[in-house]
């Protein structure tokens, strides 16, 4: 690519925790010495190397790393333009990329002797990945949801109940995303003494967003060095859907210095431009504070955060995560939005070329893949494939009437 | 020059009394409804009136303040109508009155925007639940250029370099959330209250006000010992939301909060 992309400094947030003017640290008084305590516990950790010897280990060999890279010969083909590789974290245990953080995150907890894990959860693969680990090390686990979203992914309540966890509905609001973060703060301000809060998305106060890029990162790694492999270059273009935005920075941040490559973030157009019709933050957001960070927000003219939509349960959320509003900023990357009817499509179109039904968050940013591939030949594309679409077979369902009808 | 919450507190030092620090979110029922119940207040002896701006997503609060908050911006509570609100109430009052509420909808506002108005609309201060010191430089530069008070919130979990900045960045008085948790209604005063307080005198001669779960008479009896004020809340907005269709809700309010007030008081003037 020839357009002139700013190639930032540093990606690392200052000393308080800001990317550029976002993020930082806006919670209550009760949860800044925690987050205090939590912030060296993580740079503790990163010093030492018997905790990344024991992450590696988990991830390798109970969560399935490194995921391959696969490269869509025949989605490729049709759509006659660039070339598609997918990075297969839907192959990981549990079927999403979350069980990075999670695992990180739950190693992090027992260093810092805290035994109850709270979590949100919006599609429950977060809820789901948190669960697993919580059974793994024995710990007590309560995860909060929306009642919206419990309905639309009953699957993933189910899983986390059978895997010991708490699952708490949560019916204010809007019943989703936004509503659960509420409630799982609430608890936390609460319990804060003996409970980690095990936040899924890189959201949050710092060092929240920071710490959940890095448990993800491997992601990018790993890409970064198989492409090397495979096209002995780097991609021109990478993908991924952008709820929190946890999937999109981990496949982005070791891409971030090299300034020809794109970084494309997809997030959820719903079903229009209206107000509370879509959770596309960078068309229709402005500046402000939800859930400790300062970021991109939908919000009102008074300040109140705007109800969303997406067919979507992972991408229903109004805030985006303070790093991705910085590359948004800094000109670094883009943002654009995929909405539900071409997101089932594109869900459709992979599982028929290439034999992967994708998570509908995932599908949001396969379908913005599919839409530039024809304009790009000879480029080569890397999509993150967050996701596995197991969890959503009953939405597909509901919005695929004539699969169902054989047609 | 002082402002009205510390000449309150100088004024209740020498009657040896407490202040009465009373919670509502503005706008619950309706906003001419508030106008009413700040006076009810104040005729029931409230000595600071805290008014809630409601928010969307107030993670502090628990489901009675939750509630309120729905139910006022279902009324159309703005920052601009609870200013005016205020307008209206200074018609009538001199209550040392606060802003209380979360940091978005007052971003939103403008920094400068809201304190030049609030200063001119007879508003004395403001309190961010989810503002921390460490983000609050231009924040205190425009409420202090308009001789606003900022609270801070001290918390059970703060340790002392926290205290030091809390204290160091409150005027008017230091408010000491009295346990871990939301705003809600409890049994019992904490018992760590008294080496909280204690805790964070080593930081600042400035009145320290204990507020979160203190909803009785017997509560404020006990904090009477402890710190220069209480906060009442939920209690409060629990009648409120009982009553808010009811015209004696005024009448009703009134006689708790006398009763709350006679806590505040030295045990041979308190009425019994
Ligand atoms: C498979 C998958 N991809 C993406 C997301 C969106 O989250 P994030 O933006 O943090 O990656 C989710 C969230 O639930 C998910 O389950």
């Amino acid at each position: 690519m020839s357009s002139a992309t700013a190639v930032p400094a540093t990606s690392q947030p200052d000393a308080s925790g800001h990317f550029g003017p976002y993020g930082g640290r806006f919670v209550p008084e009760v949860l800044m010495a925690p987050l205090e305590e939590l912030e060296i516990a993580y740079r503790d950790a990163q010093q030492d190397p018997a905790f990344h010897a024991e992450l590696d280990d988990l991830l390798r060999h109970y969560a399935g790393r490194e995921t391959p890279l696969y490269f869509a010969k025949r989605l490729s083909h049709e759509l006659g333009g660039a070339r598609i590789y997918l990075k297969r974290e839907d192959l990981l245990h549990t079927g999403a990329h979350k069980i990075n953080n999670c695992l990180g995150q739950v190693l992090l907890a027992r260093r810092m002797g805290k035994h109850r894990i709270i979590a949100e959860t919006g599609a429950g693969q977060h809820g789901v990945a948190t669960a697993t680990v919580c059974a793994l090390f024995g710990m007590d686990c309560t995860v909060y949801m929306g009642a919206e979203d419990m309905r639309r992914q009953e699957i993933n309540v189910f899983r986390m109940r059978m895997l010991g966890a708490k699952v708490v509905g949560v019916a204010n609001g809007s019943q989703t995303l936004k509503d659960a973060i509420n409630e799982a703060m609430r608890d936390w301000v609460t319990n804060v003494t003996d409970t980690h809060y095990l936040l899924g998305s890189a959201l949050g106060a710092h060092p929240y967003p920071l710490m959940v890029r890095d448990f993800h990162a491997c992601m990018g790694k790993e890409a970064r060095a198989q492409i090397l492999e495979r096209e002995g270059r780097l991609p021109d273009a990478v993908f991924a859907c952008v709820g929190g935005g946890s999937n999109a920075i981990g496949i982005f941040h070791p891409f971030v210095p090299d300034a020809n490559v794109r970084l494309v973030g997809v997030e959820a157009g719903g079903r229009g431009k209206a107000t509370g019709d879509h959770a596309a933050r960078f068309s229709g957001g402005a500046p402000g504070v939800l859930h400790g960070a300062f970021s991109y927000l939908l919000q009102d003219d008074d300040g109140q955060v705007s109800l969303t939509h997406s067919v979507s349960a992972g991408l229903d959320y109004a805030l985006i995560g303070p790093e991705h509003a910085w590359l948004h900023d800094q000109g670094r990357a883009s943002y654009v939005n995929i909405g539900d009817e071409e997101a089932l499509q594109a869900a459709v179109r992979l599982s028929r070329t290439e034999g992967i039904i994708p998570a509908l968050e995932t599908a949001h940013g396969v379908a913005e893949a599919i839409r530039q591939a024809p304009l790009h030949p000879g480029e080569i594309f890397l999509v993150n494939l967050s996701g596995r679409g197991d969890k959503d077979i009953g939405i597909y369902r509901e919005n695929l009437k004539e699969l169902d009808a054989g047609l | 020059m002082s402002s009205r919450i510390a000449q309150k507190f100088d004024e209740l030092r020498q009657r040896d009394e407490r202040a009465l620090v009373a919670y509502l979110t503005a706008g619950d029922p309706t906003p001419s409804r508030s106008v009413s119940l700040v006076l009810a207040l104040e005729r029931a002896g409230a000595d600071i009136i805290e008014l809630g701006v409601p928010f969307s997503d107030p993670i502090a609060d628990g489901p009675v303040i939750q509630r309120a908050a729905e139910r006022a911006l279902k009324a159309g509570a703005t920052v601009a109508g609870i200013l005016e609100m205020a307008r209206r109430i200074r018609q009538h009052s001199q209550i040392p009155l606060l802003l209380f509420t979360y940091l978005n909808p007052v971003l939103r506002y403008g920094f400068e925007r809201l304190a030049a108005e609030a200063r001119e609309a007879g508003i004395d201060g403001c309190l961010l639940t989810d503002l921390s010191v460490e983000e609050a430089g231009d924040y205190v530069q425009r409420m202090r250029a308009h001789d606003l008070d900022t609270v801070f919130l001290a918390a059970p979990t703060s340790t002392p370099r926290r205290l030091e900045l809390v204290a160091r960045y409150s005027t008017g008085f230091v408010y000491l959330v009295s346990r871990t948790g939301v705003t809600g209604e409890q049994d019992q005063v904490s018992g760590s209250v008294t080496s909280m307080v204690a805790a964070l005198r080593n930081h600042t001669s400035k009145p320290i006000a204990v507020g979160f779960g203190v909803s009785r008479r017997q509560h404020v009896e006990t904090l009477r010992a402890e710190a220069e004020g209480v906060v009442v809340g939920s209690a409060i907005v629990r009648l409120i939301e009982q009553y808010g269709a009811s015209p004696d809700l005024e009448q009703r309010l009134e006689t708790f909060v006398r009763e709350l007030k006679q806590g505040t008081r030295a045990p041979e003037l308190a009425a019994r």
